[in-house]
């Protein structure tokens, strides 16, 4: 089991964050996610709920979010939920951050498949650059976090960074998307391998080759 | 190899777009009211005729699988069809490509099936890193719902039916069925007991039928060719095509629909641009996913890819993720890491699982050096029997069996390594 302990409950914290509600808009879209459930399950809005309430406060200090504890209150009082039940929720599944991270997180998968195919030298990129695993770099840039397999495994190896997946990485490819975000921009997200549209085996398909220049109808042929 | 007029997912690649428009003028919601028209029991047994085997590792007939679902309600419960997509097993990446570049074949599907089960609405459980593909998906179900092809009287049919999205959030257990139901709750992801099964009490106490996104997604192609063309691909019993995710080391990994059972060599060699280093540099293979244990290259190279021919050399087919790997590997190495992974997501719930998993994997680092003594490798052998078989899911034999394939083949490795270790050090073997 992954080690997940929240940000300890201090004053700073209840002044920071004690006032904290859902914007207008993240308000209509949590009613919206409540609304898909059955009428009495809106427990079962909760995941939304908190992914919803992490990248607010992601966007209020331009990080990818997290969830301090006064925010986890939040959500269960929204939810009409005794806090227990939402705090086990935000500790049990990964993508809830429960401690501020930076700018970006660079989430680089290292489960074999990656690993084989060189996971080990994008870590260490990233070390040059002076992250360290569960941790911010000073100037909040980044947070480094090894993650687990991520289902890019015919584009490996790649990082997801915040919302965006970076696949068929080398350590030049990685450099240059890390240099394109720490300058601001937004690097092209998916295979970064020149030529390679997703996942077909580089160079062109194998197959299903009239789908590459036309939306071909293949029932004639049936 | 598979015509590409026989290939389901047309546009696997992307190269085209998703949307409705799109899929339509490839074939998707075509006359989706006549294949209902056909009325649950022909649909059902159609399935069953096709051969269809669960497409998210198991392997169980999803016909069958279907027929457990109650045909009326006495108490008034609806039934719930769940929609695995929380794709997570290293190595799998086939439900990623069918999300983002083919989703109305699973809303499609979504509809016939939940037709089929009496289901009232279909929950699409998602997992939470796929947030691209999230938002593909969440904009194909808008579309579906605009154009009247879902919801109520859906697709004209009479039927009323809803198809939502729910995102994980980063839990490899809520691949496992029960674990989902508890997930789509708003609770941990930690499996219930069987019995009862969720074919009688499922989601909110409902039946509920979970079925992985390719198995659904590729139900409205065998409805409309028939059930004889998609069992006319593939040995008896493991019969249709299926995506082929192949990774690790080989010239050009790629996910690609091929016909079941295709020999290991063919694929490798068709669509993957063959083993890094030519096949004699081929050491061994996980031929579907983290889970099954490795095959040795000698035992894998001519071998039917499907659940039955992978079986008889004492793996699996799983989710046909296929993990190349070459004689440059630290096999030791490359297992242990998938101890670290099944440590890593224990749900922490059993404790042969959660103890189990992290022991398990401390020991695989020990051997990875040679930090140990032959008579350990018994005992992990041991640790791994008590693991498997003694917990309430499938992730304690998941967390069991690569390591037992390991210890199975490659033992005289290990033990290469614990000598080369002790003659390194001599004064620490006294």
């Amino acid at each position: 089991m992954a080690a997940r302990n929240i940000a300890p409950d201090t004053p700073e914290l209840r002044e920071r964050w004690g006032s904290f509600s859902f914007t207008d808009a993240n308000r209509e879209k949590a009613d919206w996610h409540i609304r898909k459930y059955p009428e009495g399950r809106s427990r079962s809005a909760v995941m939304p709920l908190l992914d919803l309430a992490q990248r607010q406060v992601g966007a209020e200090t331009d990080t990818q979010g997290w969830l301090p504890l006064p925010v986890i209150e939040y959500v269960a009082e929204y939810l009409s939920l005794p806090v227990i039940r939402v705090l086990e929720v935000a500790t049990f599944y990964t993508m809830y951050n429960l401690v501020p991270v930076g700018e970006f997180h660079v989430q680089v998968c290292g489960t074999t498949p990656c690993m084989l195919r060189g996971s080990d030298d994008i870590l260490e990129a990233c070390y040059a650059r002076g992250m360290k695993k569960g941790h911010t770099t000073d100037d909040g840039l980044w947070t480094l976090t090894e993650v687990e397999c991520m289902g890019n495994c015919a584009t490996a190896p790649m990082v997801q960074i915040n919302d965006d997946n970076y696949e068929d990485l080398t350590t030049e490819r990685f450099d240059k998307v890390l240099d394109a975000l720490a300058a601001g921009e937004t690097p092209k997200a998916g295979t970064q391998e020149p030529g390679r549209h997703t996942s077909e085996p580089s160079g062109g398909p194998t197959t299903l080759t009239a789908m590459v220049d036309a939306n071909h109808d293949y029932r004639s042929e049936w | 190899m598979l015509a590409d007029k026989d290939r389901i997912f047309t546009n696997v690649y992307g190269f085209q777009p998703w949307n409705l428009d799109a899929a339509r003028k490839r074939g998707d919601w075509d006359n989706t009211k006549d294949l209902i028209g056909k009325g649950q029991d022909a649909i059902i047994d159609e399935v069953k005729a096709s051969g269809l085997r669960g497409r998210g590792g198991a392997g169980f007939p999803t016909g069958m699988k279907w027929s457990f679902m109650p045909k009326e309600s006495k108490d008034g419960r609806p039934s719930f069809l769940a929609i695995n997509a929380d794709e997570s097993e290293p190595g799998s990446c086939k439900d990623r490509e069918i999300i983002r570049h083919d989703p109305h074949k699973l809303i499609e599907g979504a509809l016939i099936a939940g037709y089929a089960m009496r289901a009232r609405a279909a929950y699409i459980y998602i997992r939470g890193e796929y947030i691209r593909e999230a938002e593909t998906l969440q904009s194909a179900i808008d579309e579906a719902y605009d154009a009247g092809l879902i919801g109520k009287n859906s697709s004209g049919s009479g039927y009323d039916f809803d198809v939502f999205m729910h995102r994980g959030a980063g839990a490899y257990i809520c691949g496992e069925e029960t674990a989902m139901i508890e997930s789509l709750e708003g609770k941990k992801g930690q499996p219930r007991l069987k019995p009862p099964f969720p074919a009688g009490a499922g989601l909110y106490g409902c039946p509920t039928t979970v079925n992985n996104v390719e198995s659904i997604a590729v139900i409205p192609t065998i409805l409309r060719r028939g059930a004889s063309w998609f069992s006319s691909f593939g040995r008896e019993n493991n019969h249709g095509t299926k995506l082929f995710q192949i990774s690790g080391h080989v010239e050009k990994p790629c996910v690609v629909e091929e016909a079941m059972s295709i020999p290991f060599r063919e694929l490798i060699e068709k669509h993957a641009g063959g083993v890094r280093g030519g096949w004699d540099n081929l050491l061994a293979v996980i031929p579907g996913g983290s889970s099954v244990p490795l095959v040795p290259a000698a035992q894998i190279m001519d071998a039917p890819m499907d659940f039955d021919g992978l079986k008889e050399l004492g793996s699996g087919l799983g989710t046909a993720a296929v993990i190349v790997m070459d004689k440059s590997t630290d096999i030791v190495r490359a297992i242990s890491r998938i101890s670290y992974f099944y440590k890593h997501e224990s749900c922490g719930q059993c404790t042969p699982c959660r103890e189990g998993t992290g022991w398990m994997w401390r020991v695989m680092e020990r051997l990875r050096v040679g930090e140990s003594t032959p008579a350990e490798i018994d005992m992990l052998y041991e640790v791994t029997k008590q693991v498997e078989g003694h917990t309430i899911c499938a992730l304690g034999d998941a967390a069991a069996w690569p390591i037992q394939g390991l210890l199975k083949h490659f033992r005289p490795e290990l033990e290469r390594r614990i000598a080369e270790r002790e003659n390194a050090m001599p004064e620490a073997a006294e």
